[in-house]
């Protein structure tokens, strides 16, 4: 079996067009940067018989980066494609082949874009991000990584911590013919393993913990937020005060103090997840509560239902004790995962207690202040439902940001098995050997990357769509 | 059209001709989804020296007309049809260099807030200084020479000071006169007005006015003056222009549209607002119904058809109505198919006089009420602290039944007082009593159900008063629940949709959200949370004044109807005293934390005045021209309430201070002297002294 | 001004306390110290070799009080063993321990001595900073320049192509961590197998088997070039860039829609005067402190890039400690992240002041 190329049959004819396509657009956004420096670029004006005034050059610099980024996206797109339809990967080509593996993704992709865009005059802010194509783009690339976490086990052409000997630090689409696959699409790591499975895999771990603890910080930062914000005076001293020493330390150095095996010992990340695992159930039940004290039997049951799972779920994540032992959390991925919801809290915190100082000077708040509503009715319901906005955008941007985190986390091999196919710690891995061999650490690279970059897309849509209101 | 060739016409305009004519003229806005026309088929033309006021509702049009003389509709607007013709050129064909020239030298443009209009971060004397640099190439130097001398023409103290400072160092007032002496810096041949004085207090605003009329006189410079204020309009302006869901309407010179209007829009106006010549009684308000349509919902026709009493089916919703000249008079145009058939001075049809429910027992008594506040001064609270009284010595009783007005302008205390009668702050002495109950220092928290459902408020802004995620019936049932009426989900929906009913919505509305209601039904919806629990005392803090002329009267008769079968003690927070005069028993007038006047509403609005009522009501623009108005306006500005004056707080802007001897109101704060039965005046002047004042406003003998 | 000034240093040096206490802390732990011990002596010792290890060497008693210690509050301890010797923190054994002072923590300028490099701290730290300091220099004329120029550029006319095109660069080096940056810079740029280096070696620009730009900045240590550091700056300087450009861009955009901003166009100002006069200095005071706040990220990035391409600056000095258990290195290393991200809040804050005529004489 031969190595693969990485375009197969259809890269003959297109290989050259994207190559010519990416030139002319490097070319025309350098030039479009020129000509906005110096001036030569401003909006067209209607001249006196109304028709558009000539060009500027600025223009045709924006008409040349318009066509070669179409032509670009189309040659990548038909490679795909033609990949998709090849019958081998000899003739698929790399990227063929895992547009091939990708499938159950791309089928998964298309429900819910299908879906979607019919019933988006239904769905509120959701089906109002399909009118903003930033948006699009950014729903569609975290949409592919959820559904490739998701089919991992479809996805993946070998166990990803299986070693096959002979294809250590191999280049991309390397025969494996000791597998039933036949080869490593994007070639072996140090360890002789296949990057593209490890790559896949990764996605699972890294969707598993980011938005999780992303939820987490956000219940900590409402609920202490929320009353910061509302009462002020000692109390917001207080809590902002905390909230800025945990922002003044450089994230790095608590991590070092925090993840470390020698700490598990002390049971400190116990002790700070039973402080930060309550929060949720403090919310929920000051939620339930606040709103329906006025009927009695709806709130037992509100209250009572949340107390039970809540308190359950709890004592099986912070002290594994879960009686069913149904919840239940290693003590590694604890650590790491109290130390990114302790490190993420205090941001949440402030953008909510802004938001609050903001909400509470409207005449709804007063309102319900002059009806006699509790402060936290007037904090849960009257105030926070009207915050949603900024803080649905800020949640997409914070899990982006944990992302980060947690690739830190693995970069310094902190809090993480060595052998985890986790995105940073297979960075670290292979920055190793970067110099000879990039192919192991620059795959997961630009898969961590892609997956910020879709959540800051999806966010910058959610912000512009949501300020249309 | 090239740059000489502008040159060329503007020096073959000749004075005579019109300095600004727009034909036609029509706009549209264009979003992703459709085109909205905002202004259709819009003629009008200002002669040399001539002031014409545009005049129309919120949405109407005005302020697109203003911007696109301008040219300034940023990225959406379009001029589709017409022309606007500046001293012969037309503005619409102008390019960019050509624009650039004519703005701020040629034509100049106020705006409605002049806090947002300069530039935080420059110097008043470097915005100012900046126009003549620009258009005529004056020096910096002397250019700032100029600024100087143009801000001692706008009256401004000081002007040496004022040019070295920043726009946030000055009052509201006197960011206005800079506001208009940038504009006058390249002495433009027509000035725009975008509702210059909407964001000012009425004594500030009179101020204002006259300076803009005197400046125009001065200069003979072109005034456009768009206004929803038909009394401002008839003082500042020679010509009117009203304007109705994009179109003009009416047009024609003040006297004329005044008094004898041939639009049936201008007429139904003109019965909506309250003069402050009248009462209820004399002449009752009569609100226009409906709504103002959305501009992609207008109807076919006439714009105003569905409104309209004179409506006629088949006829005026068949085709676009043209402007059509009223003879005899000069250039007076109605677009109004029926103008010739409508008898114009038929009076309005008679509604049935509602009986006024009787005013009965003391409800709520408050005595020496004060509320003082700590604030530290210093940017970051470092400096020491300072105590602001907000309310001084607070006593009046309310009744059952009775409305009691509450004026005054920003910073008279009117919302500290609502505050502390709600229970959201607690007084600093004396004492609250409701219904025999002393509530002075019990915080809302404390207060059992009965008291909190009992005393509740309708809030000013409609934008703001809805909780904007949460449905119209959702936030009632709250209320009801909160007040623990009924006993099911059930009855409480059932209770919902009957004060929906009260409040004139239809039922439908439950379940809307309140981004699909208008300023008016929002209004009305927080009316119907008001009376959620039976309130029987409410507190109104300026509940029409951010409405339209044509909503308020509705709204406000809506709060009388209910206040009469309710038998509510009314409290009316408001600054504007036509409405006060129109729907209230007592009025109370307050500046900077005092009362200085208290009395039946013809006690307060009749000689003798307390000096700053007097002023008050001689500020009040008011749209008739058979009320004749003694001019007063106030020097100065309202005093910050964290620093007051020493003595009466009202002295360093009252005219009559001279007639007190010794000096005694720069040193004492003057007691309360009672008239006659009722009556009561917190100022030294002697009792002769009052006596001798004279009514501000006189109806003129017809 | 000078009363809030003197609050804030208050906050600030309660921070500074409440932070290191934190750090001193965690790091005094009793695992920690445990392995110090097994460093220090043998892998081999006892539990009760540790423990008695432990007493000898100062390391017990309450923590508060040898943080006391360390700051130079409480005097230092001392401890004679059976043999009559004496030994202190403030003196070795063989010294005499009536000479010694009594206090010698950091407020005495002792930073103790570094367990894993073998030499005083001070003196090794200073060193590493000021390879940092060069690094951070660096950055900081490659990042601001670049990001306010964008963030001007776009946000002067939202929406426009310029816009558009600046604004997904932006996003683009805002998802991309230093840690990614590096690799794919590294990939493109410094090795000999792909990216540039091979097509420029072919045509001849480059010797073979060289690469345009060095993957190590050890060498820059001694002699910063063009080619040895400009990875490391542009891996830092790019998630800056996209970070302070939206920053800039938001504050520009909003600034622009300001009345004011229509004042001076109908004032007959020009679009670049309006930009430049009217716009600028209202559109920079939110991204100053932006910047300012940047230095807390940015000494990650530090520490990531240090790392990365083995610049022994800083970072690496802290990644070397914390890894080595080196206690007193890693408590001087907090000390010194603790108090440039304390001083970056205290100079955003009162520049922010200085930017903002309105606040200024508010």
């Amino acid at each position: 079996m031969d190595q693969l190329t990485w375009t197969g049959t259809a890269g003959t004819l297109l290989l050259p067009l994207l190559q010519i396509a990416l030139l002319a657009l490097a070319l025309g956004l350098v030039a479009k940067l020129l000509f906005v420096l110096a001036g030569l670029d401003g909006p067209r004006l209607p001249s006196a018989d109304g028709t558009i005034a000539a060009r500027s050059p600025g223009d045709f610099a924006s008409l040349g980066i318009r066509y070669s980024f179409f032509a670009a996206v189309a040659a990548i797109f038909f490679m795909l494609a033609a990949g998709a339809v090849m019958p081998s990967p000899v003739e698929a080509g790399i990227l063929g082949a895992m547009a091939v593996r990708f499938w159950p993704v791309w089928a998964a992709l298309a429900a819910t874009f299908v879906l979607s865009l019919r019933f988006r005059r239904r769905l509120g802010l959701y089906g109002k991000l399909f009118d903003s194509t930033v948006g699009m783009i950014g729903f569609a690339i975290v949409m592919f990584w959820v559904f490739t976490a998701i089919f991992a086990d479809v996805i993946v052409t070998h166990d990803a911590f299986a070693q096959l000997s002979g294809l250590k630090n191999k280049p991309p689409g390397i025969a494996a013919p000791d597998s039933a696959y036949g080869w490593y699409l994007l070639g072996g790591d140090h360890l002789a393993r296949d990057v593209f499975s490890r790559m896949v895999m990764g996605a699972r771990e890294v969707l598993k913990i980011a938005p999780a603890a992303t939820l987490f910080a956000f219940m900590v930062g409402i609920t202490l937020g929320l009353p910061a914000g509302y009462f002020g005076g000692r109390l917001d001293t207080v809590i902002s005060f905390l909230a800025n020493l945990v922002l003044a330390f450089p994230v790095i150095l608590l991590f070092y103090l925090l993840v470390t095996p020698e700490i598990r010992n002390t049971g400190i990340p116990v002790v700070l997840a039973a402080l930060l695992f309550i929060f949720p159930i403090i919310f929920l039940t000051v939620l339930f509560n606040s709103r329906f004290y006025t009927d009695p039997t709806k709130r037992n049951i509100y209250v009572g239902l949340t107390l039970l799972i809540g308190l359950w779920a709890y004592s099986g994540l912070a002290f594994n004790r879960d009686p069913l032992g149904i919840w239940s959390m290693q003590p590694n991925m604890l650590n790491v995962f109290v130390s990114v919801v302790f490190v993420n809290s205090p941001g949440v915190f402030r953008i909510v207690r802004g938001l609050v100082m903001d909400i509470k000077a409207r005449d709804y708040v007063a309102a319900g202040q002059t009806r006699g509503e509790g402060p936290w009715y007037i904090m849960l319901w009257e105030i926070l439902p009207n915050a949603r906005g900024p803080l649905i955008v800020d949640f997409c941007l914070r899990i982006g940001y944990t992302t980060i985190l947690l690739g830190t986390l693995g970069f310094f091999g902190l809090g993480v098995s060595p052998d985890s196919p986790d995105w940073g710690s297979t960075i670290d891995d292979g920055r190793k050997l970067l110099n000879l061999f990039p192919h192991p650490a620059v795959t997961p690279a630009l898969a961590l990357m892609s997956l910020v970059l879709g959540l800051n897309l999806l966010a910058d849509g959610l912000r512009e769509e949501s300020l249309k209101d | 059209m090239t740059a000489s060739a502008s040159s060329a016409a503007s020096s073959t305009w000749d004075p005579s001709q019109p300095i600004l004519e727009i034909e036609h003229l029509s706009i549209s806005f264009f979003t992703r989804l459709r085109e909205i026309p905002a202004v259709m088929d819009f003629s009008c033309t200002v002669m040399p020296g001539e002031a014409m006021g545009l005049v129309g509702e919120s949405g109407c049009g005005k302020s697109t007309v203003a911007l696109a003389v301008m040219r300034e509709l940023g990225k959406t607007g379009r001029i589709v049809a017409g022309s606007m013709k500046f001293k012969g050129r037309d503005l619409a064909k102008m390019d960019d260099e050509e624009l650039r020239h004519i703005r701020g030298s040629e034509i100049a443009m106020i705006y409605q807030e002049p806090m947002a209009s300069l530039n935080p971060a420059m110097k008043i004397g470097a915005q100012l200084a900046e126009v003549p640099m620009l258009h005529s190439g004056m020096s910096k130097d002397e250019a700032w020479k100029l600024a100087r001398q143009i801000v001692a023409d706008v009256r401004l103290p000081d002007p040496d000071r004022i040019i070295n400072s920043y726009p946030h160092q000055l009052s509201g007032g006197q960011q206005q006169r800079i506001v208009i002496a940038m504009a006058l810096m390249a002495k433009p041949a027509l000035l725009i007005l975008d509702e210059p004085t909407t964001a000012l207090d009425v004594t500030v605003e009179a101020g204002i006015v006259d300076l803009v009329k005197e400046l125009g006189r001065k200069y003979g410079t072109s005034m456009l003056f768009i206004s929803h204020n038909l009394g401002l309009v008839m003082d500042v302006c020679d010509r009117i222009c009203v304007m109705y869901s994009g179109e003009a309407v009416e047009t024609g010179s003040v006297t004329e549209v005044f008094d004898k209007m041939r639009h049936p829009y201008t007429q139904a106006l003109f019965r909506s607002i309250p003069l402050p010549g009248a009462d209820k009684n004399a002449r009752p308000l009569i609100s226009i119904p409906g709504n103002f349509p959305l501009p992609h919902e207008r109807p076919k026709g006439c714009n105003f058809g569905p409104r309209c009493d004179y409506f006629e089916k088949g006829r005026c919703d068949e085709t676009d109505i043209p402007m059509a000249h009223v003879p005899g008079d000069d250039r007076h145009d109605t677009r109004c198919l029926r103008w010739q058939e409508i008898d114009w001075s038929a009076p309005p049809a008679k509604r049935a006089v509602k009986e006024k429910a009787a005013i009965g027992d003391v409800v709520l008594k408050m005595e020496d009420l004060r509320k003082y506040y700590n604030v530290s001064t210093g940017a970051f609270g470092g400096g020491a602290s300072k105590v602001v009284k907000a309310n001084e010595t607070l006593s009046f009783e309310a009744r059952e039944g009775e409305t009691l007005a509450i004026v005054g302008e920003s910073g008279c205390g009117k919302s500290t007082f609502a505050k502390v009668l709600m229970g959201l702050e607690t007084a600093t002495s004396g004492s609250i009593m409701l219904f025999d109950e002393n509530v002075q220092s019990t915080p809302i928290q404390k207060r059992n159900t009965d008291t909190v459902s009992q005393v509740q408020m309708v809030f000013q802004n409609p934008f703001d008063t809805l909780n904007p995620s949460m449905t119209v019936g959702r936030q009632i049932i709250r209320a009801l629940e909160i007040f623990k009426f009924g006993k099911s989900d059930a009855e409480r929906h059932q209770r919902m949709l009957e004060l929906l009913d009260l409040v004139k919505l239809p039922r439908a509305f439950a379940d809307r959200m309140p981004r699909q209601l208008s300023g008016g039904q929002k209004q009305r919806v927080g009316i119907a949370r008001a009376f959620a629990g039976g309130a029987k005392v409410v507190v109104a803090d300026e509940p029409v004044s951010a409405l339209d002329v044509s909503v308020q009267a509705a709204v406000t008769d809506l709060l009388m109807d209910i206040q009469r079968e309710n038998k509510t003690t009314l409290l009316f927070i408001s600054h504007d005293l036509s409405i006060v005069r129109y729907l209230s028993d007592r009025v109370m007038v307050m500046y900077l934390g005092h009362v200085v006047e208290m009395g039946t509403t013809d006690q307060v609005f009749s000689p003798p005045y307390h000096p700053y009522t007097e002023a008050l009501l001689s500020a009040v623009p008011i749209a008739d021209t058979k009320v004749e108005r003694k001019r007063i306006v106030l020097e100065g500005d309202i005093p910050s309430a964290v620093n007051p004056p020493p003595g009466c707080p009202f002295q360093t802007r009252c005219r009559w201070k001279s007639q007190v001897p010794g000096g005694l109101c720069d040193r004492e704060v003057p007691p309360v002297q009672m008239l006659a039965d009722g009556h009561q005046i917190k100022c030294h002047l002697s009792a002769e002294v009052l006596a001798t004042m004279e009514p501000v406003i006189k109806i003129a003998a017809e | 001004m000078g009363l809030f000034v003197l609050r804030r240093l208050g906050v600030m040096l309660l921070t500074a306390i409440a932070l290191t206490f934190v750090v001193f802390y965690l790091t005094n732990l009793p695992p920690n110290l445990e392995k110090l011990a097994r460093t220090e002596g043998s892998v081999r010792m006892t539990d009760e070799a540790v423990a008695d290890w432990i007493v000898k060497n100062g390391h017990s008693g309450s923590v508060f009080l040898r943080y006391g210690q360390w700051l130079g509050v409480v005097p230092g301890w001392t401890y004679t063993d059976e043999k009559g010797q004496s030994r202190g923190r403030c003196f070795q054994i063989g010294e005499d321990a009536a000479a010694a002072p009594r206090f010698c923590g950091i407020l005495q300028g002792n930073w103790g001595y570094s367990t894993f490099f073998k030499s005083p701290v001070a003196a090794s730290l200073g060193e590493k900073l000021a390879a940092t300091g060069w690094l951070m220099l660096a950055v900081m004329l490659v990042m601001v320049p670049t990001s306010l120029l964008l963030g001007v550029l776009s946000g002067m006319r939202e929406g426009s192509a310029t816009d558009r095109t600046l604004s997904t660069f932006s996003i683009a080096t805002t998802a991309t961590p230093e840690y990614v940056s590096g690799v794919i810079l590294v990939a493109l740029f410094a090795t000999a197998s792909t990216g540039i280096s091979p097509l420029l070696a072919s045509y001849g620009l480059i010797e073979p088997n060289k690469t345009l730009f060095l993957a190590s900045a050890t060498s820059a240590m001694d002699d910063i070039t063009f080619w040895n550091f400009t990875l490391p700056v542009m891996t830092i300087a790019l998630y800056g860039i996209g970070y302070i450009a939206r920053m800039t861009r938001a504050s520009m955009t909003e600034v622009m829609t300001q009345q004011y901003i229509r004042t001076a166009r109908l004032k007959g100002v020009t679009f670049r005067n309006v930009v430049l006069k009217h716009a600028l200095r209202n559109a920079l005071i939110a991204p100053f402190t932006v910047i300012m706040l940047q230095f807390p990220w940015l000494l990650n990035g530090v520490v990531i890039v240090e790392s990365l391409f083995n610049y022994k600056g800083f970072g690496w000095t802290l990644v070397q400690a914390a890894s080595n258990n080196d206690i007193p290195l890693l408590l001087a290393c907090s000390v010194v992240a603790v108090v440039v991200v304390l001083l970056t809040q205290l100079i955003s804050d009162i520049g922010y002041v200085f930017l903002n005529p309105r606040i200024r004489l508010a």
